[in-house]
């Protein structure tokens, strides 16, 4: 499989995809861990940068899949992992959709939701975490990071305008 | 840039189970793209706006229903939101127009996008505004992450603190892999939650 890097991108993502529970901000430590740690696919700036693009464009966040798989493979690793991260949890949803009303108030159910909320958020403050020290590399770096998650906490200001500012200071060469 | 961004005075009378509407395919796929096009970020908010709001598609109760049913699924919450939605108004067919309306115009920009940072992203100036980028994104998800854990470290701690935290250091500090930690914390998670509700 390592030789491949096609068959790497469709079997990753695709397994990967799978315990994404709460959403693919939840798998970003295990791409980094395989992008950056495992497969040697790009270095931590790149992933970081990967991860900005991916947040600063319009639509779900699930596509940061589709640049990592472009970086890998061109064109064809963009289609492989976008489609291995996203249709067998397609899949998987449009199933349980069928059937899931059916067992509205069943205790197995009840029990699967409440059960996985702790460990969703779990698995997303690792994420944040983990972009954090990716892309956090002085001091300077560290209080962009803070003052974005105070603003972001505290007001509603859209979050491309501290984007706009960030990348502005960025310019300036100290982050 | 769409008209699901003029802010929320835009709605009529909140819909209730007589009220709702079915939409039809071309709808949904309108819809969808719209919703794709406005989010970032997450495109939950804008997909609560357009099919609660705007089109009356769902009662806010169904809406919520849905979504956390998409919300714990494995995936992408909003793709899986689109998938749940879109079968119930037109099967697998509507699955699949709500899925390629949110995934297909953002596929086409991120993919410009990873053509540009192909050529583009060795260039200086460029890698330090990215830098930028990336360090208040990071901070963005601070924020988020804030507001989510907010409501289950508040109240009394049963085992759902311990469960976050156990995820937090293994995922985040060990570095073991998400599978892994998954399949051990989950089980222990849910079989908690499975006595709390008995109660």
């Amino acid at each position: 499989m390592k030789h491949d890097p096609l068959l790497a991108l469709a079997g990753y993502f695709a397994m990967l995809s799978l315990f994404a529970v709460g959403g693919a901000n939840a798998a970003i430590p295990e791409m980094h861990r395989l992008a950056v740690d495992v497969m040697h696919w790009m270095n931590d700036r790149q992933f970081a940068d990967n991860f900005a693009i991916a947040q600063a464009s319009p639509g779900p966040n699930v596509i940061i899949v589709t640049l990592i798989g472009y970086h890998v493979a061109g064109l064809a690793g963009a289609v492989v992992a976008t489609t291995a991260m996203c249709v067998p949890t397609c899949v998987v949803a449009f199933i349980v959709a069928r059937t899931w009303d059916r067992f509205k108030g069943a205790r197995w159910r009840i029990a699967i939701q409440a059960g996985l909320v702790p460990l969703s958020i779990g698995l997303i403050g690792a994420s944040a975490f983990v972009l954090a020290r990716a892309a956090d590399h002085n001091v300077y770096a560290g209080l962009v990071t803070a003052a974005t998650a105070a603003v972001a906490y505290a007001t509603r200001i859209n979050p491309l305008f501290m984007f706009a500012i960030a990348g502005v200071l960025g310019v300036s060469g100290w982050l | 840039m769409l008209d699901s961004a003029a802010p929320a005075t835009d709605r009529a009378a909140p819909p209730t189970a007589a009220t709702v509407v079915n939409p039809t395919l071309p709808e949904l796929f309108r819809a969808f793209v719209a919703v794709s096009l406005s989010g970032f970020g997450g495109a939950l908010p804008w997909a609560r706006r357009m099919i609660v709001d705007k089109r009356q598609w769902m009662t806010a109760e169904e809406f919520n229903e849905a979504f956390s049913l998409s919300q714990f699924l494995p995936g992408a919450n909003v793709l899986n939101f689109a998938v749940v939605f879109g079968s119930r108004f037109g099967g697998a067919a509507g699955a699949a127009v709500a899925f390629a309306g949110l995934m297909g115009p953002p596929l086409v920009i991120i993919t410009v996008l990873a053509v540009l940072y192909a050529h583009f992203g060795d260039i200086a100036v460029l890698g330090r505004i990215l830098s930028g980028i990336a360090s208040a994104a990071a901070g963005l998800l601070i924020a988020i992450v804030v507001k989510m854990a907010a409501p289950l470290f508040g109240k009394r701690w049963d085992f759902g603190p311990p469960v976050a935290i156990l995820a937090f250091i293994g995922v985040a500090l060990m570095q073991w892999p998400l599978p892994y930690v998954f399949l051990v914390l989950a089980p222990i998670s849910i079989a908690f939650a499975w006595f709390r509700v008995a109660r």
